[in-house]
């Protein structure tokens, strides 16, 4: 991994950092099939998008939101699906 | 604790009364995208603004063309963090399409053709605060900053103008758009730093 | 998981004009494994804050790790830990993160690992612990760079060449000796399928490529691991 400036899009090993906050496991191995066209995937292989202002993360057949993270200074948002309603995680780790 | 990261300022630097709080100038033109770059060829291209009723009202480019354009000069400021001043836009004001259709919300939802969707309370897209771009800095709107057309509300952080833009629905309540329902802030007014849901 | 941790500059070493590798030094760090990376934390006087994705270019070695950064003209952190971070500096890291694109010894069979420009940093952690590893099973290199001047670990592969299969593929200029002539990876550059394991890291564009070129090859999909980095 490395930084560009403007990438058409990354894929979810980039979300281990973001998620591995809340997540006691490593969640890029977790496995979908997508309601939309049944393509199945890790987590690692969605397509991410972002990483401003905010990740959103999509099914690499069909381009349907699998999750969407937003991480703020005291919060993170993770949105799952495409619809409304996100849960938002208190962050144990954060120090400053 | 020593200092950490010695050196490294970021991009916050201070710039003379034109840029909001934690925000830093920049001359480029970052592109945000949360999915593919949509291609809306202009032949199949349509804007429609639908009332709380369910009344509606569509142009065609050519019809949308038509109509009386401006050419705003505006600054621009994105929640990431930068500004952007004196951007130069040609479209439609969006006083001319909202006065086509009678209504009594007192919010507004646009929404792009790739899904994305943003909220905005009625009073801030009238009174000329808001156009339908097609033009940016003398040439069509590319797609990746939204073209064929997209929003530009510059009072508000830039993820409040859509890109891709189809239409406006009209709606009496404020109904969380894309961002906002991840924790940005329902209005986002850059001088008052409304970032995140709490701010 | 432990949030974030230390990491004081011990060392940097420079493998292209542009590309450095950066060795630092983690109090208590945990191990990792081969193909995973970290975050890195910088923050500003004023609190700023920006967070990028490196990948861990060697095995795990005690409070040691080895980051590869390629310099992006005009990015707000690369060029800054590429030529600007002291030595003897510290920024923050969390880690290791990722289990999904990792090899380890213990998955003995073929291994093809397929490189883009930096993407050689988590690959060339997979080929170290290769090579130490006992295996004995094909293990085949593909580096694409545009030119000799970007080659990262050169003379660490020279040397490694005698062990393992390592072909550099150059996409714009090719040296006068080599017998490829200069162009983008194509399906005659690849081994035969033989049931390899298959790692791909580089830009998006090039990772699209050379996934879709293993899957016509014969390549089972689940048998394809991907990272991209833009």
């Amino acid at each position: 991994m490395n930084e560009q400036e403007h990438p058409l899009y990354l894929d979810g090993n980039a979300l281990a950092g973001p998620l591995g906050e809340i997540f006691t496991t490593d969640p890029t191995t977790a496995w979908r099939l997508c309601p939309s066209c049944r393509l199945p995937a890790t987590m690692a292989q969605l397509h991410v998008y972002g990483p401003e202002p905010g990740l959103t993360a999509r099914c690499p057949g069909c381009a349907a939101i699998a999750l969407r993270v937003v991480t703020q200074p005291g919060y993170l948002w993770l949105q799952l699906g495409s619809g409304a309603g996100a849960f938002r995680f208190a962050r144990p780790h954060i120090t400053s | 604790m020593g200092s950490l990261s010695p050196g490294f300022h970021g991009k916050t630097h201070a710039f003379e009364g034109r840029l909001p709080p934690g925000q830093y100038p920049t001359e480029s033109f970052p592109v945000l995208s949360a999915g593919p770059t949509p291609h809306i060829p202009t032949d199949r291209w349509s804007f429609t603004v639908t009332t709380e009723v369910g009344e509606s009202r569509t142009w065609t480019w050519d019809e949308m063309m038509a109509l009386p354009q401006e050419e705003p000069t505006v600054d621009i400021h994105c929640v990431t963090r930068w500004s952007k001043f004196d951007t130069t836009w040609r479209g439609v004001s969006l006083d001319v399409l909202l006065d086509e259709v009678e209504t009594a919300a007192d919010f507004v939802v646009a929404e792009s053709f790739d899904g994305y969707t943003t909220n905005l309370p009625l009073e801030d897209v009238t009174d000329g605060k808001a156009w339908l771009a097609h033009f940016f800095d003398g040439f069509a709107l590319s797609p990746d900053h939204g073209g064929p057309a997209r929003l530009v509300i510059p009072h508000l952080y830039f993820w409040k103008s859509a890109k891709w833009v189809k239409g406006l629905i009209l709606t009496p309540e404020n109904e969380p758009g894309f961002w906002e329902s991840a924790g940005y802030h329902d209005y986002g007014d850059p001088w008052r730093e409304q970032r995140y849901w709490s701010d | 998981m432990p949030g974030w941790r230390r990491a004081r500059l011990t060392e940097r070493t420079d493998q292209t004009a542009t590309g450095r590798t950066l060795t630092f030094e983690v109090a208590r760090w945990p191990g990792h494994l081969p193909g995973q990376h970290v975050d890195v934390r910088l923050t500003a006087a004023d609190g700023y804050q920006a967070v990028r994705s490196y990948s861990l270019a060697a095995p795990a070695d005690t409070d040691r790790i080895e980051l590869g950064v390629q310099a992006v003209p005009g990015g707000e952190v690369s060029p800054y830990l590429a030529d600007d971070l002291p030595v003897d500096a510290e920024v923050e890291v969390k880690g290791p993160l990722g289990g999904w694109f990792v090899w380890t010894p213990e998955e003995p069979g073929p291994l093809l690992l397929i490189a883009g420009g930096s993407g050689i940093v988590p690959l060339m952690a997979m080929l170290r612990a290769r090579l130490a590893s006992a295996s004995d099973a094909p293990c085949t290199l593909l580096y694409s760079v545009r030119g000799p001047d970007e080659v990262w670990y050169a003379t660490e592969l020279d040397s490694a060449a005698q062990h393992t299969h390592i072909r550099r593929l150059y996409t714009r200029l090719a040296p006068a000796d080599s017998e490829r002539p200069a162009g983008r990876v194509t399906k005659l550059d690849l081994p035969p399928a033989e049931g390899s394991r298959c790692y791909v890291c580089g830009p998006t564009g090039f990772v699209e490529h050379v996934s879709a070129l293993l899957l016509g090859a014969g390549h089972a999909p689940d048998q394809i691991r991907t990272e991209r980095f833009g």
